[in-house]
């Protein structure tokens, strides 16, 4: 434990491209970018199957068949066979930030879709009934009141691509991983150890950050924080943010 | 293909680990989750610690959490004892909240009878709500064993021989026969699990297949 802390505090850890910050940056950047991309892929493509009621069997069972593919045996398939098609960095980089993207897809996905599904039907019924058009229906009210789904599906793709990210590591990637492998391979303990506490704490910091900003960004009136509704139902409410999508 | 045919007798060795190493910790979590979802339950105070808490352990990248496993506990790195705490963790976080919204579903006129029949509470947990909540948990279960299966082969990377060894090793050696492999061994023992579970399931909760019918 104390070799934890010796390595964590000590200066020369926290400087240079191969220091805490600059794997830290690093780690951020790769799971952003990746989030990123995903998002813009499965969050339109979920509403839409959630608002038609389409492709809802296709999302089913795609949701349930990627958790059952190892993603440390995806990530080295994809260098293996994508690696060599590309040069310098990219050899890397690119198939690392595919299969991360693939990862993260599914839990958004699942997300968007059940949020927009399981929107109450009499508020899309009263919205229609006030004159809204289709669009108006889907961005006012469905996607207003989907967003504690949303958001569970969001966070439960971060982590899974902070977590990835860590593995990726293990196939040419930077980020906090480094510490982990590069540790692994000299036999230094303390630097492992240090490293593994350092990504715990990211995926922590990073499951607050998601709580916080959903808190601000969920309507009142949908997590349970109003009184009004809350008089004639017993106990506490069940956290959204904890539900994994369906 | 060649290369599965010929190292038949190593692939079948590291799959009897790999259901070791997923399969132990399934079992020891749903027992350790049965008595905290049943508390989270009980006490509602309890609820938001038990669930939240356990759920931030999910949290934790896995190769994270099997490098600091020998800290925690005191074991040795390469210890596959290490393996199956962390996995032991990660289905408990899973199905604690799972076991507590089974209970929750029962209806509470079921409990009330049973209690009127004279049922202690001990015995109405285990011959009424734990039956009754059997769906809602199996359901949990099956996520947390296709996950196991998953999160399990992470442990290659530390030296824990398992099918992710084929991953690993394949890697290493710039050979794709060996990880494509590997996945396939992994997503079959991933639906091997899901059917004994289904299975299981189906012959515990009679009533369902008679309500279905009906």
């Amino acid at each position: 434990m104390n070799d934890i802390v010796t390595w964590l505090t000590d200066p020369a850890h926290w400087s240079g491209e191969d220091g805490i910050p600059a794997r830290l940056l690093e780690h951020l950047v790769y799971s952003s970018v990746a989030v990123l991309i995903a998002a813009v892929v499965a969050i339109p493509l979920g509403l839409f199957i959630g608002h038609t009621g389409r492709g809802r069997f296709v999302v089913v069972n795609l949701a349930g068949a990627a958790r059952a593919i190892p993603s440390l045996g995806l990530l080295f398939i994809a260098v293996l066979l994508l690696g060599p098609r590309l040069s310098g960095d990219a050899a890397f980089l690119v198939p690392c930030l595919i299969v991360l993207v693939v990862l993260a897809v599914p839990p958004i996905l699942a997300g968007a879709y059940a949020g927009v599904e399981e929107v109450d039907p009499s508020a899309r019924d009263a919205a229609k009934g006030m004159g809204m058009r289709p669009l108006e229906v889907l961005t006012e009210v469905e996607l207003p009141c989907a967003l504690p789904l949303i958001f569970s599906g969001l966070r439960s793709g971060t982590l899974q691509v902070v977590a990835t990210a860590t593995i990726a590591a293990t196939a040419g990637l930077g980020g906090l991983g480094r510490f982990l492998i590069d540790g692994l391979s000299v036999r230094d303990f303390p630097q492992m150890a240090g490293g593994a506490a350092l990504v715990a704490l990211l995926a922590l910091a990073v499951d607050l950050v998601f709580a916080i900003v959903q808190r601000y960004a969920v309507s009142p009136g949908l997590t349970g924080r109003t009184r009004v509704r809350r008089a004639s139902e017993p106990g506490p409410p069940p956290d959204p943010a904890l539900q994994t999508p369906a | 293909m060649t290369w599965f045919t010929e190292h038949f007798s190593e692939v079948l060795t590291l799959t009897g680990k790999h259901l070791y190493l997923a399969g132990v910790p399934l079992v020891l979590g749903l027992i350790i989750a049965i008595p905290l979802g049943w508390l989270a339950r009980r006490h509602k105070a309890l609820y938001p610690p038990l669930i939240i808490g356990t759920g931030l352990l999910y949290t934790i990248p896995s190769l994270a959490l099997f490098i600091l496993m020998p800290v925690l506990i005191g074991t040795r790195i390469l210890d596959p004892v290490n393996v199956v705490v962390a996995m032991t963790i990660y289905t408990v976080a899973l199905l604690v909240r799972t076991v507590a919204d089974g209970l929750g579903a029962v209806p509470e006129s079921v409990n009330q009878s049973a209690t009127a029949m004279g049922f202690n509470r001990l015995r109405r947990l285990f011959t009424v709500e734990l039956p009754l909540a059997v769906p809602v948990i199996a359901a949990g279960l099956r996520v947390a064993a296709v996950s196991n299966v998953s999160i399990v082969s992470v442990a290659a990377i530390i030296g824990v021989p398992q099918l992710g060894s084929l991953f690993t090793d394949g890697f290493r050696r710039n050979f794709a026969d060996p990880i494509v492999v590997g996945i396939v061994a992994c997503v079959l023992l991933a639906l091997l699990f899901d059917l004994v579970i289904i299975g299981i399931t189906r012959l515990i909760t009679p009533w369902q297949r008679i309500g279905k019918v009906a």
